[in-house]
Protein backbone atom coordinates (compact mmCIF):
# COMPACT_ATOMS: atom_id res chain seq x y z
CA UNK A 1 0.00 0.00 0.00
CA UNK A 2 1.26 3.41 -0.95
CA UNK A 3 0.86 6.68 0.96
CA UNK A 4 -2.73 7.72 1.60
CA UNK A 5 -4.17 10.32 -0.71
CA UNK A 6 -7.39 12.31 -0.64
CA UNK A 7 -9.52 11.65 -3.68
CA UNK A 8 -13.07 12.07 -4.95
CA UNK A 9 -15.00 8.82 -5.34
CA UNK A 10 -15.47 9.16 -9.08
CA UNK A 11 -11.79 9.81 -9.70
CA UNK A 12 -10.79 6.99 -7.36
CA UNK A 13 -12.79 4.54 -9.51
CA UNK A 14 -10.89 5.76 -12.57
CA UNK A 15 -7.47 5.26 -11.01
CA UNK A 16 -8.51 1.89 -9.58
CA UNK A 17 -9.50 0.78 -13.08
CA UNK A 18 -6.06 1.76 -14.36
CA UNK A 19 -4.43 -0.14 -11.47
CA UNK A 20 -6.58 -3.15 -12.44
CA UNK A 21 -5.17 -3.05 -15.96
CA UNK A 22 -8.13 -1.42 -17.68
CA UNK A 23 -6.83 0.27 -20.82
CA UNK A 24 -10.12 0.76 -22.66
CA UNK A 25 -12.92 3.08 -21.60
CA UNK A 26 -15.98 4.15 -23.55
CA UNK A 27 -18.57 6.49 -22.10
CA UNK A 28 -20.73 9.54 -22.33
CA UNK A 29 -20.81 12.26 -19.65
CA UNK A 30 -23.62 12.56 -17.12
CA UNK A 31 -23.85 14.06 -13.62
CA UNK A 32 -23.02 12.83 -10.97
CA UNK A 33 -20.24 10.70 -12.47
CA UNK A 34 -18.67 13.08 -15.00
CA UNK A 35 -15.43 13.31 -12.97
CA UNK A 36 -14.88 9.65 -13.82
CA UNK A 37 -15.06 10.05 -17.59
CA UNK A 38 -12.99 13.24 -17.26
CA UNK A 39 -10.37 11.34 -15.28
CA UNK A 40 -10.21 8.56 -17.87
CA UNK A 41 -9.86 11.12 -20.68
CA UNK A 42 -6.77 12.48 -18.97
CA UNK A 43 -5.34 9.27 -17.55
CA UNK A 44 -5.72 6.58 -20.21
CA UNK A 45 -3.55 8.30 -22.85
CA UNK A 46 -0.75 8.42 -20.21
CA UNK A 47 -0.76 4.60 -20.04
CA UNK A 48 -1.20 4.01 -23.78
CA UNK A 49 -4.86 3.23 -23.26
CA UNK A 50 -7.89 4.02 -25.38
CA UNK A 51 -10.35 6.64 -24.17
CA UNK A 52 -13.30 7.37 -26.37
CA UNK A 53 -16.25 9.60 -25.66
CA UNK A 54 -18.95 7.92 -27.68
CA UNK A 55 -21.82 9.68 -29.41
CA UNK A 56 -24.26 8.09 -26.97
CA UNK A 57 -24.51 5.62 -24.11
CA UNK A 58 -25.79 3.00 -26.55
CA UNK A 59 -22.72 3.41 -28.71
CA UNK A 60 -20.48 3.27 -25.64
CA UNK A 61 -21.82 -0.05 -24.35
CA UNK A 62 -21.52 -1.58 -27.82
CA UNK A 63 -17.89 -0.41 -27.97
CA UNK A 64 -17.46 -2.18 -24.64
CA UNK A 65 -18.98 -5.29 -26.24
CA UNK A 66 -16.42 -5.10 -29.04
CA UNK A 67 -13.39 -4.45 -26.84
CA UNK A 68 -14.42 -7.19 -24.38
CA UNK A 69 -14.79 -9.60 -27.31
CA UNK A 70 -11.23 -8.78 -28.29
CA UNK A 71 -10.10 -9.69 -24.76
CA UNK A 72 -9.54 -6.19 -23.34
CA UNK A 73 -10.16 -5.19 -19.73
CA UNK A 74 -12.80 -2.59 -20.49
CA UNK A 75 -15.09 -0.28 -18.57
CA UNK A 76 -17.97 2.10 -19.13
CA UNK A 77 -19.71 4.31 -16.63
CA UNK A 78 -22.82 6.42 -16.39
CA UNK A 79 -25.63 7.40 -14.07
CA UNK A 80 -29.20 6.15 -13.99
CA UNK A 81 -30.77 7.46 -17.25
CA UNK A 82 -27.59 6.59 -19.14
CA UNK A 83 -27.53 3.10 -17.63
CA UNK A 84 -31.10 2.56 -18.86
CA UNK A 85 -29.86 3.28 -22.39
CA UNK A 86 -27.13 0.66 -22.01
CA UNK A 87 -29.45 -2.18 -21.02
CA UNK A 88 -29.78 -3.77 -24.47
CA UNK A 89 -26.00 -3.94 -24.76
CA UNK A 90 -25.63 -5.35 -21.24
CA UNK A 91 -28.05 -8.15 -22.07
CA UNK A 92 -26.05 -8.94 -25.24
CA UNK A 93 -22.78 -8.93 -23.26
CA UNK A 94 -24.28 -11.26 -20.64
CA UNK A 95 -25.60 -13.53 -23.41
CA UNK A 96 -22.27 -13.58 -25.22
CA UNK A 97 -20.49 -14.15 -21.88
CA UNK A 98 -18.04 -11.29 -22.06
CA UNK A 99 -16.23 -9.72 -19.12
CA UNK A 100 -16.64 -5.99 -18.58
CA UNK A 101 -17.18 -3.47 -15.78
CA UNK A 102 -20.14 -1.09 -15.79
CA UNK A 103 -20.28 1.70 -13.21
CA UNK A 104 -23.62 3.21 -12.22
CA UNK A 105 -23.42 6.22 -9.89
CA UNK A 106 -27.13 6.33 -9.22
CA UNK A 107 -29.17 9.54 -9.12
CA UNK A 108 -32.82 10.24 -8.38
CA UNK A 109 -35.36 8.87 -10.87
CA UNK A 110 -37.51 7.96 -12.72
CA UNK A 111 -36.94 9.60 -16.10
CA UNK A 112 -34.28 12.27 -16.20
CA UNK A 113 -34.98 12.60 -12.49
CA UNK A 114 -32.51 14.67 -10.45
CA UNK A 115 -28.73 14.80 -10.18
CA UNK A 116 -28.61 14.02 -6.46
CA UNK A 117 -27.82 10.60 -4.96
CA UNK A 118 -30.30 7.73 -5.15
CA UNK A 119 -30.48 3.95 -4.74
CA UNK A 120 -33.55 3.57 -6.91
CA UNK A 121 -31.82 1.47 -9.59
CA UNK A 122 -31.50 -1.61 -7.36
CA UNK A 123 -34.19 -3.54 -9.24
CA UNK A 124 -32.66 -2.66 -12.58
CA UNK A 125 -29.17 -3.69 -11.46
CA UNK A 126 -30.07 -6.91 -9.67
CA UNK A 127 -33.20 -8.22 -11.34
CA UNK A 128 -32.24 -7.91 -14.97
CA UNK A 129 -32.52 -4.44 -16.45
CA UNK A 130 -32.16 -5.83 -19.93
CA UNK A 131 -34.13 -8.72 -21.35
CA UNK A 132 -33.56 -12.42 -20.78
CA UNK A 133 -32.56 -14.74 -17.93
CA UNK A 134 -29.26 -13.17 -16.96
CA UNK A 135 -27.51 -11.62 -14.00
CA UNK A 136 -24.88 -9.00 -13.54
CA UNK A 137 -22.61 -9.43 -10.55
CA UNK A 138 -23.47 -6.27 -8.58
CA UNK A 139 -20.99 -4.80 -6.06
CA UNK A 140 -22.23 -2.11 -3.66
CA UNK A 141 -19.32 -0.24 -1.99
CA UNK A 142 -19.90 2.19 0.89
CA UNK A 143 -16.72 4.27 1.02
CA UNK A 144 -14.18 5.77 -1.36
CA UNK A 145 -11.68 3.06 -0.35
CA UNK A 146 -14.26 0.41 -1.20
CA UNK A 147 -14.87 2.08 -4.57
CA UNK A 148 -11.17 1.43 -5.20
CA UNK A 149 -11.12 -2.12 -3.83
CA UNK A 150 -14.31 -3.24 -5.53
CA UNK A 151 -13.47 -1.65 -8.88
CA UNK A 152 -10.39 -3.86 -8.90
CA UNK A 153 -12.41 -6.86 -7.71
CA UNK A 154 -14.98 -6.12 -10.43
CA UNK A 155 -12.38 -6.62 -13.17
CA UNK A 156 -11.17 -9.83 -11.54
CA UNK A 157 -14.67 -11.27 -11.18
CA UNK A 158 -15.64 -10.23 -14.71
CA UNK A 159 -12.70 -12.14 -16.15
CA UNK A 160 -13.11 -15.09 -13.79
CA UNK A 161 -16.74 -15.68 -14.76
CA UNK A 162 -16.84 -14.02 -18.21
CA UNK A 163 -19.71 -11.92 -16.95
CA UNK A 164 -20.59 -8.22 -16.76
CA UNK A 165 -19.96 -6.77 -13.29
CA UNK A 166 -21.76 -3.65 -12.17
CA UNK A 167 -20.32 -1.31 -9.57
CA UNK A 168 -23.47 0.23 -8.10
CA UNK A 169 -22.65 3.48 -6.30
CA UNK A 170 -24.51 6.73 -5.94
CA UNK A 171 -23.98 10.43 -6.39
CA UNK A 172 -22.84 10.91 -2.79
CA UNK A 173 -20.08 8.29 -2.98
CA UNK A 174 -19.01 9.69 -6.34
CA UNK A 175 -18.74 13.26 -5.08
CA UNK A 176 -17.26 12.76 -1.62
CA UNK A 177 -13.57 12.70 -0.74
CA UNK A 178 -11.92 10.31 1.70
CA UNK A 179 -8.34 9.16 2.25
CA UNK A 180 -7.52 6.10 0.16
CA UNK A 181 -4.60 3.90 -0.73
CA UNK A 182 -4.18 1.96 -3.94
CA UNK A 183 -2.96 -1.61 -3.86
CA UNK A 184 -0.05 -2.55 -6.09
CA UNK A 185 -2.28 -4.08 -8.76
CA UNK A 186 -4.93 -6.58 -9.62
CA UNK A 187 -4.55 -10.24 -10.46
CA UNK A 188 -3.43 -10.36 -14.08
CA UNK A 189 -6.17 -11.08 -16.59
CA UNK A 190 -6.41 -14.79 -17.32
CA UNK A 191 -5.71 -16.15 -20.81
CA UNK A 192 -8.69 -15.54 -23.08
CA UNK A 193 -8.53 -18.23 -25.75
CA UNK A 194 -12.10 -17.37 -26.73
CA UNK A 195 -11.26 -13.78 -27.73
CA UNK A 196 -11.57 -12.74 -31.37
CA UNK A 197 -7.98 -11.76 -31.95
CA UNK A 198 -7.24 -13.74 -35.12
CA UNK A 199 -6.92 -17.44 -35.84
CA UNK A 200 -3.33 -17.73 -34.54
CA UNK A 201 -2.85 -21.13 -36.10
CA UNK A 202 -6.27 -22.47 -35.13
CA UNK A 203 -8.57 -23.81 -37.83
CA UNK A 204 -11.90 -22.79 -36.30
CA UNK A 205 -12.51 -19.06 -35.84
CA UNK A 206 -13.77 -17.83 -32.47
CA UNK A 207 -17.31 -16.51 -32.69
CA UNK A 208 -18.83 -14.09 -30.19
CA UNK A 209 -22.57 -14.00 -30.48
CA UNK A 210 -25.72 -13.87 -28.39
CA UNK A 211 -27.98 -15.26 -31.13
CA UNK A 212 -28.93 -18.94 -30.87
CA UNK A 213 -31.65 -19.25 -33.49
CA UNK A 214 -32.48 -22.88 -32.63
CA UNK A 215 -34.50 -22.97 -29.40
CA UNK A 216 -32.89 -26.21 -28.12
CA UNK A 217 -29.45 -24.61 -28.55
CA UNK A 218 -30.56 -21.50 -26.71
CA UNK A 219 -32.04 -23.58 -23.90
CA UNK A 220 -28.74 -25.40 -23.56
CA UNK A 221 -26.92 -22.07 -23.45
CA UNK A 222 -29.34 -20.80 -20.79
CA UNK A 223 -28.80 -23.90 -18.68
CA UNK A 224 -25.07 -23.28 -18.91
CA UNK A 225 -25.57 -19.66 -17.83
CA UNK A 226 -27.71 -20.71 -14.87
CA UNK A 227 -25.05 -23.20 -13.76
CA UNK A 228 -22.53 -20.35 -13.87
CA UNK A 229 -24.82 -18.10 -11.80
CA UNK A 230 -25.14 -20.89 -9.24
CA UNK A 231 -21.34 -21.06 -8.94
CA UNK A 232 -21.21 -17.29 -8.52
CA UNK A 233 -23.88 -17.44 -5.80
CA UNK A 234 -21.90 -20.10 -3.96
CA UNK A 235 -18.52 -18.39 -4.22
CA UNK A 236 -18.95 -14.67 -4.50
CA UNK A 237 -21.73 -13.64 -2.10
CA UNK A 238 -20.30 -10.95 0.18
CA UNK A 239 -21.66 -9.13 3.22
CA UNK A 240 -20.66 -7.63 6.55
CA UNK A 241 -22.36 -7.58 9.95
CA UNK A 242 -22.02 -5.12 12.83
CA UNK A 243 -23.24 -5.99 16.32
CA UNK A 244 -25.90 -8.39 15.05
CA UNK A 245 -25.16 -11.07 17.69
CA UNK A 246 -27.46 -9.68 20.37
CA UNK A 247 -29.51 -7.38 18.12
CA UNK A 248 -33.25 -7.23 18.60
CA UNK A 249 -33.56 -5.01 15.55
CA UNK A 250 -31.32 -5.53 12.52
CA UNK A 251 -30.89 -2.67 10.08
CA UNK A 252 -30.20 -3.78 6.51
CA UNK A 253 -28.56 -1.25 4.26
CA UNK A 254 -25.96 -0.97 1.50
CA UNK A 255 -23.80 1.78 0.03
CA UNK A 256 -24.23 5.30 1.36
CA UNK A 257 -27.33 4.23 3.33
CA UNK A 258 -25.20 1.73 5.24
CA UNK A 259 -23.06 4.65 6.43
CA UNK A 260 -26.15 6.48 7.65
CA UNK A 261 -27.53 3.30 9.20
CA UNK A 262 -24.22 2.63 10.99
CA UNK A 263 -24.34 6.08 12.60
CA UNK A 264 -27.98 5.53 13.59
CA UNK A 265 -27.07 2.11 15.00
CA UNK A 266 -24.29 3.58 17.16
CA UNK A 267 -26.67 6.26 18.45
CA UNK A 268 -29.32 3.62 19.21
CA UNK A 269 -26.74 1.50 21.06
CA UNK A 270 -25.68 4.56 23.05
CA UNK A 271 -29.36 4.94 24.02
CA UNK A 272 -29.43 1.32 25.23
CA UNK A 273 -31.26 -0.22 22.26
CA UNK A 274 -29.95 -3.51 20.92
CA UNK A 275 -29.60 -2.68 17.23
CA UNK A 276 -27.30 -4.25 14.64
CA UNK A 277 -26.50 -3.72 10.99
CA UNK A 278 -26.35 -6.19 8.12
CA UNK A 279 -24.64 -4.79 5.04
CA UNK A 280 -24.78 -6.58 1.68
CA UNK A 281 -21.58 -6.02 -0.31
CA UNK A 282 -22.91 -7.96 -3.29
CA UNK A 283 -26.46 -6.92 -4.20
CA UNK A 284 -26.43 -9.78 -6.69
CA UNK A 285 -25.88 -12.39 -5.48
CA UNK A 286 -27.84 -11.10 -2.46
CA UNK A 287 -26.66 -12.71 0.81
CA UNK A 288 -29.98 -14.46 1.56
CA UNK A 289 -28.34 -17.36 3.39
CA UNK A 290 -26.31 -15.11 5.66
CA UNK A 291 -29.30 -12.95 6.55
CA UNK A 292 -31.79 -15.78 7.06
CA UNK A 293 -30.34 -17.13 10.37
CA UNK A 294 -30.67 -13.68 11.95
CA UNK A 295 -34.43 -13.93 11.48
CA UNK A 296 -34.58 -16.50 14.27
CA UNK A 297 -32.80 -14.18 16.69
CA UNK A 298 -33.89 -10.63 15.85
CA UNK A 299 -37.43 -9.48 16.51
CA UNK A 300 -37.58 -7.19 13.50
CA UNK A 301 -35.68 -5.87 10.49
CA UNK A 302 -35.52 -2.39 9.04
CA UNK A 303 -34.32 -1.88 5.47
CA UNK A 304 -32.87 1.59 4.94
CA UNK A 305 -32.39 2.62 1.32
CA UNK A 306 -32.74 5.67 -0.91
CA UNK A 307 -35.73 4.20 -2.74
CA UNK A 308 -39.40 3.54 -2.16
CA UNK A 309 -38.58 -0.07 -1.25
CA UNK A 310 -36.48 -2.23 -3.58
CA UNK A 311 -33.79 -4.07 -1.59
CA UNK A 312 -36.40 -4.60 1.14
CA UNK A 313 -37.98 -7.23 -1.14
CA UNK A 314 -34.77 -9.28 -0.97
CA UNK A 315 -34.71 -8.82 2.80
CA UNK A 316 -38.27 -10.17 2.97
CA UNK A 317 -37.28 -13.15 0.80
CA UNK A 318 -34.42 -13.91 3.19
CA UNK A 319 -36.45 -13.42 6.37
CA UNK A 320 -39.31 -15.39 4.83
CA UNK A 321 -42.00 -14.22 7.21
CA UNK A 322 -40.10 -15.15 10.39
CA UNK A 323 -40.03 -11.53 11.63
CA UNK A 324 -41.58 -8.26 10.51
CA UNK A 325 -39.55 -6.36 7.92
CA UNK A 326 -39.95 -2.59 7.84
CA UNK A 327 -38.67 -0.10 5.34
CA UNK A 328 -37.43 3.47 5.59
CA UNK A 329 -36.35 5.44 2.55
CA UNK A 330 -35.98 8.87 1.04
CA UNK A 331 -36.76 9.51 -2.59
CA UNK A 332 -35.78 11.55 -5.60
CA UNK A 333 -32.22 12.42 -4.57
CA UNK A 334 -32.81 13.18 -0.88
CA UNK A 335 -30.52 11.49 1.66
CA UNK A 336 -31.81 10.29 5.00
CA UNK A 337 -30.04 11.44 8.14
CA UNK A 338 -28.96 9.22 11.04
CA UNK A 339 -31.50 11.13 13.17
CA UNK A 340 -34.38 10.15 10.89
CA UNK A 341 -33.30 6.51 10.92
CA UNK A 342 -32.92 6.63 14.70
CA UNK A 343 -36.49 7.92 14.84
CA UNK A 344 -37.71 4.87 12.90
CA UNK A 345 -35.59 2.57 15.05
CA UNK A 346 -37.04 4.06 18.23
CA UNK A 347 -40.61 3.65 16.96
CA UNK A 348 -40.03 -0.02 16.13
CA UNK A 349 -38.19 -0.72 19.40
CA UNK A 350 -41.05 0.83 21.35
CA UNK A 351 -43.45 -1.43 19.55
CA UNK A 352 -45.00 1.32 17.53
CA UNK A 353 -45.37 0.40 13.93
CA UNK A 354 -42.59 1.32 11.49
CA UNK A 355 -43.32 2.86 8.16
CA UNK B 1 -13.62 13.98 19.52
CA UNK B 2 -15.58 14.47 16.31
CA UNK B 3 -15.72 17.78 14.46
CA UNK B 4 -18.63 18.14 12.06
CA UNK B 5 -18.14 21.35 10.16
CA UNK B 6 -20.38 22.89 7.51
CA UNK B 7 -18.83 25.56 5.29
CA UNK B 8 -21.17 27.55 3.10
CA UNK B 9 -21.19 30.52 0.76
CA UNK B 10 -21.60 31.64 -2.82
CA UNK B 11 -20.10 29.44 -5.51
CA UNK B 12 -16.69 31.00 -6.21
CA UNK B 13 -15.94 32.07 -2.61
CA UNK B 14 -13.75 29.03 -2.15
CA UNK B 15 -15.70 27.09 0.46
CA UNK B 16 -14.98 23.75 -1.26
CA UNK B 17 -11.24 24.41 -1.14
CA UNK B 18 -11.37 25.46 2.53
CA UNK B 19 -13.05 22.17 3.29
CA UNK B 20 -10.61 20.14 1.24
CA UNK B 21 -7.58 21.74 2.91
CA UNK B 22 -8.99 21.01 6.35
CA UNK B 23 -9.82 17.44 5.35
CA UNK B 24 -6.36 16.93 3.88
CA UNK B 25 -4.78 18.34 7.06
CA UNK B 26 -6.84 15.90 9.15
CA UNK B 27 -5.61 13.03 6.99
CA UNK B 28 -2.00 14.17 7.49
CA UNK B 29 -2.65 14.01 11.25
CA UNK B 30 -3.86 10.41 10.82
CA UNK B 31 -7.41 11.29 11.78
CA UNK B 32 -10.53 9.86 10.18
CA UNK B 33 -11.83 12.38 7.66
CA UNK B 34 -14.50 12.85 5.04
CA UNK B 35 -15.43 15.72 2.71
CA UNK B 36 -18.78 15.89 1.05
CA UNK B 37 -19.92 18.69 -1.25
CA UNK B 38 -23.44 19.80 -1.80
CA UNK B 39 -23.79 19.79 -5.50
CA UNK B 40 -26.61 21.15 -7.56
CA UNK B 41 -27.23 22.41 -11.06
CA UNK B 42 -25.64 25.76 -10.16
CA UNK B 43 -21.95 26.64 -9.89
CA UNK B 44 -20.50 30.17 -9.77
CA UNK B 45 -22.86 32.59 -8.08
CA UNK B 46 -25.14 29.89 -6.69
CA UNK B 47 -24.97 28.63 -3.13
CA UNK B 48 -22.41 25.98 -2.30
CA UNK B 49 -21.54 24.15 0.86
CA UNK B 50 -19.45 21.25 2.00
CA UNK B 51 -19.48 19.01 5.04
CA UNK B 52 -16.16 18.17 6.67
CA UNK B 53 -15.85 15.52 9.35
CA UNK B 54 -12.61 15.14 11.31
CA UNK B 55 -12.74 12.46 13.95
CA UNK B 56 -10.76 10.06 16.12
CA UNK B 57 -13.42 7.42 15.45
CA UNK B 58 -14.37 5.77 12.13
CA UNK B 59 -16.89 7.94 10.28
CA UNK B 60 -20.40 6.64 9.64
CA UNK B 61 -22.63 9.00 7.72
CA UNK B 62 -20.61 11.66 5.87
CA UNK B 63 -23.71 13.85 6.00
CA UNK B 64 -24.00 16.47 8.74
CA UNK B 65 -27.35 17.49 10.17
CA UNK B 66 -26.20 19.02 13.47
CA UNK B 67 -22.83 20.68 12.89
CA UNK B 68 -20.36 21.42 15.68
CA UNK B 69 -19.18 24.42 13.64
CA UNK B 70 -20.61 26.50 10.81
CA UNK B 71 -18.80 28.87 8.47
CA UNK B 72 -21.12 31.36 6.78
CA UNK B 73 -19.48 33.28 3.95
CA UNK B 74 -22.72 35.02 2.96
CA UNK B 75 -26.12 35.84 4.46
CA UNK B 76 -28.17 33.01 2.90
CA UNK B 77 -25.67 30.54 4.38
CA UNK B 78 -26.01 32.09 7.83
CA UNK B 79 -29.81 31.96 7.64
CA UNK B 80 -29.72 28.36 6.46
CA UNK B 81 -27.18 26.80 8.83
CA UNK B 82 -27.28 28.83 12.07
CA UNK B 83 -30.44 27.04 13.28
CA UNK B 84 -28.81 23.62 12.76
CA UNK B 85 -25.72 24.40 14.85
CA UNK B 86 -25.34 22.40 18.04
CA UNK B 87 -25.59 24.14 21.39
CA UNK B 88 -22.14 25.46 22.23
CA UNK B 89 -21.13 25.22 18.58
CA UNK B 90 -18.84 27.60 16.74
CA UNK B 91 -20.24 30.10 14.26
CA UNK B 92 -17.82 31.93 11.96
CA UNK B 93 -19.44 34.84 10.15
CA UNK B 94 -17.82 36.63 7.22
CA UNK B 95 -18.60 40.09 8.58
CA UNK B 96 -17.32 41.81 5.42
CA UNK B 97 -20.45 40.65 3.66
CA UNK B 98 -22.83 39.91 6.56
CA UNK B 99 -24.06 42.66 8.85
CA UNK B 100 -26.50 40.39 10.68
CA UNK B 101 -25.36 39.09 14.07
CA UNK B 102 -25.90 35.58 15.36
CA UNK B 103 -29.53 35.15 16.46
CA UNK B 104 -28.68 32.45 18.94
CA UNK B 105 -27.07 33.09 22.29
CA UNK B 106 -26.09 29.46 22.92
CA UNK B 107 -23.34 29.41 20.27
CA UNK B 108 -19.90 30.99 20.08
CA UNK B 109 -19.84 33.69 17.41
CA UNK B 110 -16.68 34.90 15.67
CA UNK B 111 -17.00 37.79 13.23
CA UNK B 112 -14.24 37.72 10.63
CA UNK B 113 -14.01 40.59 8.11
CA UNK B 114 -12.32 38.27 5.65
CA UNK B 115 -12.74 40.30 2.47
CA UNK B 116 -11.36 43.41 4.18
CA UNK B 117 -8.36 41.54 5.56
CA UNK B 118 -7.77 39.89 2.18
CA UNK B 119 -7.79 43.23 0.42
CA UNK B 120 -5.38 44.63 3.04
CA UNK B 121 -3.11 41.71 2.17
CA UNK B 122 -3.42 42.71 -1.47
CA UNK B 123 -5.38 39.76 -2.82
CA UNK B 124 -9.15 39.43 -2.45
CA UNK B 125 -8.95 35.78 -3.46
CA UNK B 126 -7.47 34.78 -0.09
CA UNK B 127 -10.60 35.79 1.86
CA UNK B 128 -11.43 32.11 2.25
CA UNK B 129 -7.97 31.45 3.74
CA UNK B 130 -8.54 34.14 6.37
CA UNK B 131 -11.70 32.29 7.36
CA UNK B 132 -9.87 28.96 7.28
CA UNK B 133 -7.34 30.37 9.73
CA UNK B 134 -10.21 31.44 11.98
CA UNK B 135 -12.01 28.09 11.89
CA UNK B 136 -8.92 26.04 12.70
CA UNK B 137 -8.04 28.39 15.54
CA UNK B 138 -11.59 28.25 16.90
CA UNK B 139 -12.15 24.49 16.58
CA UNK B 140 -8.56 23.22 16.96
CA UNK B 141 -9.70 20.35 14.72
CA UNK B 142 -6.33 20.40 12.97
CA UNK B 143 -3.13 22.38 13.43
CA UNK B 144 -2.10 25.35 11.32
CA UNK B 145 1.08 23.47 10.38
CA UNK B 146 -0.93 20.56 8.95
CA UNK B 147 -3.07 22.96 6.92
CA UNK B 148 0.07 24.57 5.48
CA UNK B 149 1.45 21.11 4.66
CA UNK B 150 -1.82 20.24 2.97
CA UNK B 151 -1.68 23.49 1.03
CA UNK B 152 1.86 22.79 -0.12
CA UNK B 153 0.79 19.32 -1.32
CA UNK B 154 -2.38 20.45 -3.07
CA UNK B 155 -0.63 23.37 -4.77
CA UNK B 156 2.72 21.67 -5.34
CA UNK B 157 2.80 23.13 -8.85
CA UNK B 158 2.25 26.70 -7.60
CA UNK B 159 4.69 27.21 -4.70
CA UNK B 160 4.47 30.97 -5.22
CA UNK B 161 0.97 30.96 -3.71
CA UNK B 162 2.14 29.64 -0.36
CA UNK B 163 3.30 32.92 1.20
CA UNK B 164 0.16 35.03 0.70
CA UNK B 165 -2.09 32.19 1.75
CA UNK B 166 -0.08 31.51 4.87
CA UNK B 167 -0.32 35.20 5.77
CA UNK B 168 -4.08 35.07 5.31
CA UNK B 169 -4.44 31.96 7.47
CA UNK B 170 -2.33 33.53 10.23
CA UNK B 171 -4.40 36.73 10.17
CA UNK B 172 -7.61 34.76 10.53
CA UNK B 173 -6.18 32.70 13.37
CA UNK B 174 -4.86 35.80 15.18
CA UNK B 175 -8.29 37.36 15.04
CA UNK B 176 -9.82 34.39 16.86
CA UNK B 177 -6.98 33.94 19.33
CA UNK B 178 -6.98 37.63 20.22
CA UNK B 179 -10.59 37.38 21.29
Amino acid sequence: MAEKILMKGNEAIGEAAVVAGCRHYFGYPITPQSELIEYMAKRLPQVDGVFLQAESEIAAINMVYGAAGAGARVMTSSSSPGISLKQEGISYIAGAELPCVIVNMVRGGPGLGSIQPGQCDYFQATKGGGHGDYHNIVLVPNSVQELVDYTILAFELADKYRNPVMLLGDGALGQMMEPIAFPQGAAAAPAKPWATTGLRGRKEPNVINSLHIQAPDLEKHNIHLQAKYKTIRENETRWETYKTDDAELVLVAYGISARVALSAMEQARAAGMKVGLFRPITAWPFPYEALAPLAGKAKAFLAVELSAGQMVEDVRLAVNGASPVYHYGRLGGMICSPKEVLGEVTKIMQGKEGK
Amino acid sequence: MTHEIVMAGFGGQGVMLMGQLMTYAGMLENKQVSWMPSYGPEMRGGTANCSVIISDEPIGAPIITEPTAVVAMNLPSLDKFEPALRTGGILIINSSLIEQKAKRSDVKEYRVPSNDIASELGNLKVANMVVLGAIIAATKAVSQESVMQAFAKMFAKKPGLLEINEKAIKRGAALVEGK
